[in-house]
Protein backbone atom coordinates (compact mmCIF):
# COMPACT_ATOMS: atom_id res chain seq x y z
CA UNK A 1 0.00 0.00 0.00
CA UNK A 2 2.79 2.10 0.92
CA UNK A 3 4.49 1.27 -2.05
CA UNK A 4 1.54 2.06 -4.02
CA UNK A 5 1.31 5.51 -2.59
CA UNK A 6 4.92 6.43 -3.64
CA UNK A 7 4.38 4.95 -7.06
CA UNK A 8 1.09 7.48 -7.62
CA UNK A 9 2.14 9.87 -6.12
CA UNK A 10 5.84 11.05 -5.72
CA UNK A 11 5.57 14.20 -4.87
CA UNK A 12 1.79 14.81 -3.01
CA UNK A 13 2.66 18.90 -2.51
CA UNK A 14 3.50 19.19 -6.57
CA UNK A 15 0.02 17.05 -7.46
CA UNK A 16 -2.04 19.48 -4.86
CA UNK A 17 -0.24 22.38 -6.88
CA UNK A 18 -1.07 21.64 -10.25
CA UNK A 19 -4.44 20.39 -9.80
CA UNK A 20 -5.21 24.26 -8.01
CA UNK A 21 -3.15 25.64 -11.11
CA UNK A 22 -5.75 24.00 -13.25
CA UNK A 23 -8.83 25.00 -11.53
CA UNK A 24 -7.20 28.81 -11.28
CA UNK A 25 -6.15 28.33 -15.76
CA UNK A 26 -9.96 27.02 -16.15
CA UNK A 27 -11.26 29.84 -13.88
CA UNK A 28 -14.32 27.87 -12.84
CA UNK A 29 -14.71 25.19 -9.85
CA UNK A 30 -16.37 22.27 -10.54
CA UNK A 31 -16.28 18.32 -9.98
CA UNK A 32 -14.94 17.45 -13.22
CA UNK A 33 -12.59 20.33 -13.46
CA UNK A 34 -11.21 18.89 -9.65
CA UNK A 35 -11.02 15.53 -11.02
CA UNK A 36 -9.37 16.33 -13.72
CA UNK A 37 -6.47 18.51 -12.21
CA UNK A 38 -6.20 15.50 -9.92
CA UNK A 39 -5.37 13.72 -12.62
CA UNK A 40 -3.04 15.97 -14.39
CA UNK A 41 -1.94 16.38 -10.87
CA UNK A 42 -0.86 12.52 -10.75
CA UNK A 43 0.37 12.18 -14.55
CA UNK A 44 2.76 15.39 -14.94
CA UNK A 45 5.09 14.16 -11.95
CA UNK A 46 5.16 10.96 -13.21
CA UNK A 47 6.48 11.94 -16.41
CA UNK A 48 8.63 14.34 -14.68
CA UNK A 49 9.77 12.42 -12.12
CA UNK A 50 13.67 12.03 -13.62
CA UNK A 51 14.76 15.65 -12.96
CA UNK A 52 13.03 15.11 -9.27
CA UNK A 53 14.59 12.55 -8.32
CA UNK A 54 14.99 13.75 -4.13
CA UNK A 55 11.74 14.86 -2.07
CA UNK A 56 12.48 16.85 0.78
CA UNK A 57 11.87 15.20 3.92
CA UNK A 58 9.72 17.04 5.30
CA UNK A 59 7.78 19.88 4.43
CA UNK A 60 5.45 21.49 6.67
CA UNK A 61 2.33 23.39 5.21
CA UNK A 62 1.07 25.55 7.69
CA UNK A 63 4.45 26.58 9.22
CA UNK A 64 5.01 28.10 4.83
CA UNK A 65 1.49 29.55 5.10
CA UNK A 66 2.29 31.63 7.93
CA UNK A 67 6.04 32.29 6.56
CA UNK A 68 4.17 33.05 2.81
CA UNK A 69 1.83 36.21 4.98
CA UNK A 70 4.70 37.30 6.37
CA UNK A 71 6.88 37.35 3.38
CA UNK A 72 3.82 39.31 1.62
CA UNK A 73 3.23 42.00 4.54
CA UNK A 74 7.48 42.74 4.18
CA UNK A 75 7.29 42.63 0.44
CA UNK A 76 4.29 45.83 0.74
CA UNK A 77 6.02 47.45 3.78
CA UNK A 78 9.58 47.31 2.17
CA UNK A 79 7.87 48.65 -1.08
CA UNK A 80 7.01 51.70 0.34
CA UNK A 81 10.57 52.29 2.04
CA UNK A 82 12.68 51.43 -1.35
CA UNK A 83 9.89 54.02 -2.55
CA UNK A 84 10.58 56.13 -0.30
CA UNK A 85 14.25 56.01 -0.93
CA UNK A 86 14.23 56.32 -4.38
CA UNK A 87 12.39 59.64 -4.46
CA UNK A 88 14.02 60.92 -1.38
CA UNK A 89 17.60 60.07 -0.96
CA UNK A 90 20.06 61.22 -3.49
CA UNK A 91 22.58 59.47 -5.43
CA UNK A 92 25.55 60.86 -3.51
CA UNK A 93 24.03 59.93 0.10
CA UNK A 94 23.03 56.35 -0.94
CA UNK A 95 25.02 53.58 0.56
CA UNK A 96 24.88 50.67 -1.54
CA UNK A 97 27.28 47.34 -0.20
CA UNK A 98 27.46 43.82 -0.85
CA UNK A 99 26.77 41.34 1.96
CA UNK A 100 27.86 38.02 2.62
CA UNK A 101 24.99 35.70 4.18
CA UNK A 102 26.26 32.85 6.12
CA UNK A 103 24.02 29.58 5.71
CA UNK A 104 22.66 27.44 7.97
CA UNK A 105 20.62 26.04 5.51
CA UNK A 106 21.68 22.98 3.34
CA UNK A 107 18.57 21.49 1.23
CA UNK A 108 18.88 23.35 -2.36
CA UNK A 109 15.04 23.98 -2.58
CA UNK A 110 15.60 25.88 0.79
CA UNK A 111 17.93 27.89 -0.22
CA UNK A 112 16.19 28.89 -3.42
CA UNK A 113 13.23 30.13 -1.37
CA UNK A 114 15.60 32.16 0.85
CA UNK A 115 16.91 33.22 -2.23
CA UNK A 116 13.74 34.26 -4.00
CA UNK A 117 12.28 35.64 -0.34
CA UNK A 118 15.50 37.93 -0.56
CA UNK A 119 15.02 39.57 -3.55
CA UNK A 120 11.52 39.62 -3.42
CA UNK A 121 11.82 41.48 -0.18
CA UNK A 122 12.69 45.05 -1.85
CA UNK A 123 15.82 46.91 -0.77
CA UNK A 124 17.75 43.34 -0.93
CA UNK A 125 18.99 40.98 -4.09
CA UNK A 126 20.43 37.84 -3.73
CA UNK A 127 23.12 37.71 -6.93
CA UNK A 128 25.32 34.84 -5.61
CA UNK A 129 26.12 31.33 -4.45
CA UNK A 130 29.58 30.40 -3.11
CA UNK A 131 30.92 27.41 -4.64
CA UNK A 132 30.16 25.03 -2.42
CA UNK A 133 26.90 26.43 -1.25
CA UNK A 134 27.73 27.71 2.31
CA UNK A 135 27.45 31.79 1.74
CA UNK A 136 24.52 33.81 -0.40
CA UNK A 137 25.95 36.74 -2.08
CA UNK A 138 23.45 40.08 -1.27
CA UNK A 139 23.27 43.35 -2.49
CA UNK A 140 21.58 46.19 0.00
CA UNK A 141 20.51 49.01 -2.21
CA UNK A 142 21.16 51.37 1.30
CA UNK A 143 22.28 50.52 4.47
CA UNK A 144 24.32 52.52 7.72
CA UNK A 145 24.77 49.15 9.36
CA UNK A 146 25.23 45.95 6.86
CA UNK A 147 25.50 43.65 9.91
CA UNK A 148 21.88 44.01 11.08
CA UNK A 149 20.68 43.19 7.51
CA UNK A 150 22.54 39.54 8.00
CA UNK A 151 20.74 39.61 11.31
CA UNK A 152 17.98 40.45 9.71
CA UNK A 153 17.35 38.05 6.77
CA UNK A 154 19.23 35.31 9.39
CA UNK A 155 16.14 35.39 11.83
CA UNK A 156 13.48 36.30 10.05
CA UNK A 157 13.93 33.84 7.30
CA UNK A 158 16.37 31.23 7.71
CA UNK A 159 15.34 30.38 11.01
CA UNK A 160 11.37 29.84 9.81
CA UNK A 161 12.89 28.23 6.61
CA UNK A 162 14.62 25.57 8.69
CA UNK A 163 11.34 24.81 10.86
CA UNK A 164 9.44 23.99 7.61
CA UNK A 165 12.06 22.23 6.00
CA UNK A 166 13.59 21.02 9.58
CA UNK B 1 -26.40 49.45 -6.37
CA UNK B 2 -24.28 50.68 -4.34
CA UNK B 3 -21.91 47.54 -4.56
CA UNK B 4 -20.88 48.89 -7.82
CA UNK B 5 -20.00 52.10 -6.64
CA UNK B 6 -17.69 50.54 -4.04
CA UNK B 7 -16.62 48.31 -6.57
CA UNK B 8 -15.70 51.21 -9.18
CA UNK B 9 -13.94 53.08 -6.05
CA UNK B 10 -11.83 50.30 -5.25
CA UNK B 11 -11.05 49.48 -8.60
CA UNK B 12 -9.68 52.35 -9.39
CA UNK B 13 -8.10 53.34 -5.83
CA UNK B 14 -5.93 50.16 -6.89
CA UNK B 15 -4.71 50.95 -10.33
CA UNK B 16 -3.98 54.70 -8.51
CA UNK B 17 -1.74 52.60 -6.27
CA UNK B 18 -0.77 50.15 -8.95
CA UNK B 19 0.78 52.91 -11.41
CA UNK B 20 2.18 55.06 -8.68
CA UNK B 21 4.36 52.19 -7.51
CA UNK B 22 5.33 51.13 -11.05
CA UNK B 23 6.10 55.29 -11.81
CA UNK B 24 8.55 54.98 -8.63
CA UNK B 25 10.28 52.25 -10.33
CA UNK B 26 10.73 53.98 -13.64
CA UNK B 27 12.12 57.05 -12.13
CA UNK B 28 14.54 54.87 -9.91
CA UNK B 29 15.67 53.02 -13.06
CA UNK B 30 16.38 56.29 -14.75
CA UNK B 31 17.91 58.57 -11.37
CA UNK B 32 19.87 55.60 -10.05
CA UNK B 33 23.68 55.97 -11.49
CA UNK B 34 24.99 52.42 -11.14
CA UNK B 35 23.78 48.84 -12.63
CA UNK B 36 23.58 47.26 -9.41
CA UNK B 37 21.47 49.85 -7.71
CA UNK B 38 19.45 50.10 -10.86
CA UNK B 39 18.36 46.87 -10.56
CA UNK B 40 16.62 47.35 -6.98
CA UNK B 41 14.04 50.00 -8.64
CA UNK B 42 12.43 47.95 -10.93
CA UNK B 43 12.45 44.67 -9.79
CA UNK B 44 11.26 45.51 -6.28
CA UNK B 45 8.63 48.61 -6.36
CA UNK B 46 7.24 46.42 -9.62
CA UNK B 47 5.72 43.55 -7.79
CA UNK B 48 3.70 45.51 -6.03
CA UNK B 49 2.80 47.71 -8.14
CA UNK B 50 1.95 44.95 -10.83
CA UNK B 51 -0.09 43.44 -7.65
CA UNK B 52 -2.19 46.37 -6.99
CA UNK B 53 -3.13 46.03 -10.78
CA UNK B 54 -3.71 42.85 -10.64
CA UNK B 55 -6.39 43.31 -7.64
CA UNK B 56 -7.81 45.99 -9.49
CA UNK B 57 -8.70 43.87 -12.40
CA UNK B 58 -9.50 40.83 -10.32
CA UNK B 59 -12.51 43.57 -8.25
CA UNK B 60 -13.11 45.30 -11.31
CA UNK B 61 -14.33 41.62 -12.95
CA UNK B 62 -16.27 41.26 -9.81
CA UNK B 63 -18.09 44.68 -10.04
CA UNK B 64 -18.90 43.28 -13.49
CA UNK B 65 -20.53 39.72 -12.62
CA UNK B 66 -18.19 37.95 -14.28
CA UNK B 67 -15.54 36.92 -11.73
CA UNK B 68 -11.82 36.06 -12.86
CA UNK B 69 -8.75 34.67 -11.07
CA UNK B 70 -6.19 34.04 -14.17
CA UNK B 71 -4.44 37.30 -11.82
CA UNK B 72 -3.78 35.01 -9.12
CA UNK B 73 -1.71 32.63 -11.45
CA UNK B 74 -0.21 35.69 -13.33
CA UNK B 75 1.09 37.15 -9.80
CA UNK B 76 2.37 33.81 -8.38
CA UNK B 77 4.39 32.81 -11.61
CA UNK B 78 5.88 36.85 -11.70
CA UNK B 79 6.66 36.13 -7.83
CA UNK B 80 8.44 32.77 -9.33
CA UNK B 81 10.08 34.29 -11.77
CA UNK B 82 11.03 37.79 -10.78
CA UNK B 83 13.82 36.80 -8.54
CA UNK B 84 15.98 34.81 -11.43
CA UNK B 85 15.85 37.52 -13.91
CA UNK B 86 17.05 39.28 -11.22
CA UNK B 87 19.94 37.38 -10.26
CA UNK B 88 21.10 36.95 -14.09
CA UNK B 89 21.21 40.40 -14.31
CA UNK B 90 23.34 40.85 -11.18
CA UNK B 91 25.55 37.85 -12.20
CA UNK B 92 26.19 39.76 -15.34
CA UNK B 93 27.29 43.10 -13.42
CA UNK B 94 29.83 40.68 -11.51
CA UNK B 95 31.20 39.51 -14.58
CA UNK B 96 31.45 42.99 -16.58
CA UNK B 97 33.02 44.56 -13.08
CA UNK B 98 30.34 47.54 -13.59
CA UNK B 99 29.75 47.34 -9.80
CA UNK B 100 32.16 46.96 -6.69
CA UNK B 101 33.97 43.62 -6.72
CA UNK B 102 31.89 41.75 -3.87
CA UNK B 103 33.74 40.24 -0.63
CA UNK B 104 35.32 36.84 -1.00
CA UNK B 105 32.86 34.30 0.96
CA UNK B 106 33.52 33.28 4.35
CA UNK B 107 33.82 29.51 4.78
CA UNK B 108 34.00 28.75 0.76
CA UNK B 109 36.82 29.83 -2.17
CA UNK B 110 34.89 31.57 -4.54
CA UNK B 111 31.67 32.59 -5.91
CA UNK B 112 29.66 29.94 -8.02
CA UNK B 113 29.85 32.43 -11.09
CA UNK B 114 33.67 33.02 -10.88
CA UNK B 115 34.21 29.89 -10.08
CA UNK B 116 36.52 28.66 -13.27
CA UNK B 117 37.05 24.97 -13.97
CA UNK B 118 39.50 22.83 -12.91
CA UNK B 119 42.21 22.53 -15.75
CA UNK B 120 41.92 18.61 -16.27
CA UNK B 121 38.24 18.76 -16.87
CA UNK B 122 38.64 21.83 -19.18
CA UNK B 123 41.36 19.76 -21.43
CA UNK B 124 39.17 16.74 -21.53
Amino acid sequence: MARAYQWLLPHPFLTLLLAIVWILLQNEFSAGMAVFGIILGIIIPRMTSIWWPDTPNSFRLRKMASYSLIVMWDIVVANIQVAWIVLSVPNSKLKPAWVVVPLDLVQPEAITMLAGTITLTPGTVSADLSDKGHSLLVHVLHTDDPDSVVEEIKTRYEARLKEIFA
Amino acid sequence: MSGEIIGTYATAIFLLIGAGFVAVGVIGLLKFNDPMTRLHAPTKVGTVGIGALLVASIIHSYTLGDSSYHELLILAFLFVTAPISANFIAKVNIHLGTCETPPQPDRDDTWATLETPDEEIAKS
